[in-house]
């Protein structure tokens, strides 16, 4: 159910967002997902990736900082109140959602969510419990 | 209950035959301090033409020295005196005697020219072997030195040390990481000779690469060439299995060896049959008695192309007199923490680089890369420290980074009384050091 995301340090900087992703692509690894968070100096960019062992293998060959983090993927119908009905699901818990992002799945009819949670075993029951499909990392990979 | 780990390991002593002058008895090393300092003033006063000018204008004669104490009315020699007598000046035997030269890095202007007859090139050896043998290094060691090769004494200075005491000497000079980490592995080196910054990075390295340093015949470390902490060498030990000693010494001096670290790791035991040591007030220049701080003054006894008579370090140590475990009745020097020249003065207030590094190892656990960069912004000095972002400390999370940086400044401030801008940056970004460290950019005298 948890799918493995990797965090990489990159200064605020024009081409320091592009070089890594520059890196994978040299080494045939591709990019699923990738959102980037940022500051006034620095930014972190995430990542989900079809072979996470051989990225940080590259990556840190050529010196970044990778951080490998557990994150959930949820596939939400891409209409209103598809989000909301998923955040329902932690309303009476107390499971912190320390970031998302989304990116579109299929042919535009359907999206997914990445989250990344304080507690990801305890959102998996959550969301099990409230009927809601989390992604397996080969649903997400192979799609 | 203590665990095993934080005990200090019971030292092992044993000797190596090249050590016996370093157990010279006291009356008898003074005796030997007192007829050399005599001789290589009446070399310096009789060569040097700034140095007999000196002491003309003291009304000095080398017969005037009649006890060791006498040392102290000699004038001091500083940086600056090298500097104005570019390159050859302060030499004291021609030319054709002199086998060798070395220069600094000469970060400021000229560099400076230091030489050394082939009598010198032999005390030097004598005193690296001694160094190496304090260390447990002996015949049948290997001993990578990473130290650089060329004008800076840390290279040959190691090197002949090395194979003076019979080991095979792996002479890869400084830089090119992977490849240093290749040679430790496969050759099978069990001592290395570096700065300690650099071995910081060998060891960050070393774990990107994925290489234990842990499995290697790899047993003694000898650092130096620039002050480094105690918590460093705790890191250091931690993620290696050799035990790492500190070496001090300084190319106006004759190059690494001056001083040199026992197993006991209580200070650092100057080779006191070639150098006579004193500690000054640095703004007085008065001597001040042995266990006070203050300013390492040095006076070669041995060395005939270029004598230096109560050279200034700009060391802040202390003399130790107490008898070492050991039993070498050499005195003692502490470590090295800071010198008089490298304290910052940023608005008025008083900051070592020592202090900074001491709060960012504090604070992170480990000793990540820095640099502190000073500049002047609408006339107020502004002093940021860029800080390489480690595998320790980064997080996917944005606010664990900005409260990394916060914390960091919050301690820094608290620790030295002002404000400083904290700026996390990618790794390898800040130059790495194959010789000394620089970690002081002055931008001030441009903007």
């Amino acid at each position: 159910m948890k799918i493995q995301q990797l965090s990489i340090f990159a200064e605020n900087k024009p081409g320091h967002i592009a070089a890594p992703c520059r890196l994978l692509a040299e080494n045939g690894v591709d990019i699923r997902a990738l959102s980037v968070a940022d500051t006034q100096h620095f930014g972190i960019l995430r990542i989900i990736v079809s072979d996470p062992i051989r990225a940080t293998q590259v990556l840190e060959a050529a010196g970044y900082v990778v951080k490998p983090t557990e994150v959930l993927a949820v596939e939400v119908e891409d209409r209103p109140g598809g989000l909301a009905r998923i955040l329902s699901a932690f309303e009476r818990t107390t499971i912190n959602i320390e970031y998302m992002y989304a990116f579109p799945f299929g042919h535009g009819e359907r999206a997914v969510l990445i989250f990344r949670f304080d507690d990801p075993d305890g959102a998996v029951h959550a969301l099990q419990a409230a009927g809601i499909n989390v992604l397996a990392k080969n649903e997400l990979l192979t799609r | 209950m203590t665990s095993p780990s934080q005990e200090r390991k019971p030292i092992a002593l044993s000797y190596h035959p090249a050590s016996a002058p370093d157990f010279v008895p006291v009356p008898l090393l003074r005796k030997l301090q007192f007829d050399r300092v005599r001789a290589i003033v009446a070399h310096a006063t009789e060569r040097v033409e700034l140095f007999r000018q000196r002491m003309q204008s003291r009304k000095l004669a080398p017969d005037d020295i009649r006890t060791l104490d006498d040392v102290a009315r000699l004038p001091f020699t500083t940086k600056a005196d090298l500097r104005d007598t570019y390159p050859f000046g302060l030499f004291a035997t021609p030319l054709r005697d002199v086998v060798r030269v070395h220069a600094s890095s000469g970060t400021t202007g000229k560099p400076i020219v230091v030489a050394y007859t082939k009598q010198d090139v032999d005390v030097w050896t004598s005193v690296m072997v001694r160094s190496l043998a304090a260390c447990g290094v002996h015949e049948g060691d290997i001993v990578q030195n990473a130290y650089g090769y060329g004008l800076f004494t840390g290279g040959l200075g190691a090197h002949y040390g090395a194979e003076g005491i019979g080991a095979a000497v792996i002479p890869i000079s400084g830089g090119n990481t992977d490849r240093q980490i290749m040679v430790l592995k496969d050759f099978g080196a069990t001592a290395i000779c570096c700065t300690p910054t650099y071995f910081l990075h060998l060891i960050d390295r070393a774990a990107q690469l994925g290489v234990d340093l842990k499995s290697l015949p790899l047993r003694v470390g000898v650092f130096g060439a620039e002050p480094w902490t105690d918590s460093m060498r705790r890191h250091i030990e931690s993620a290696t299995n050799i035990q790492a000693f500190d070496i001090y010494g300084l190319s106006e001096i004759i190059g690494p060896g001056v001083a040199i670290e026992c197993p006991c790791h209580d200070g650092l035991h100057i080779f006191e049959d070639h150098f006579y040591p004193e500690i000054i007030d640095p703004e007085t220049g008065r001597v001040l008695p042995d266990g006070q701080e203050g300013e390492l003054v040095l006076t070669t006894l041995s060395k005939w192309a270029m004598p230096m008579i109560r050279y200034r370090t700009r060391d802040i140590t202390a003399l130790v007199s107490g008898a070492c475990a050991c039993g070498r009745s050499l005195r003692r020097m502490r470590r090295i923490g800071r010198r008089s020249d490298d304290m910052l003065i940023i608005r008025g207030v008083n900051v070592y680089p020592s202090q900074i590094e001491a709060v960012l190892l504090e604070v992170e656990g480990t000793l990540p890369h820095y640099q502190i960069i000073l500049t002047r912004e609408h006339g107020l000095d502004q002093i940021e420290v860029q800080v390489e972002v480690t595998a320790q400390v980064f997080s996917d999370r944005v606010g664990a980074m900005e409260a990394l940086a916060e914390r960091l400044a919050e301690t820094l401030e608290r620790v030295l009384g002002i404000r400083i801008r904290i700026t996390l940056v990618e790794p390898q970004t800040i130059q790495r050091s194959e010789g000394k460290a620089k970690r002081v950019i002055d931008k001030r005298g441009q903007t």
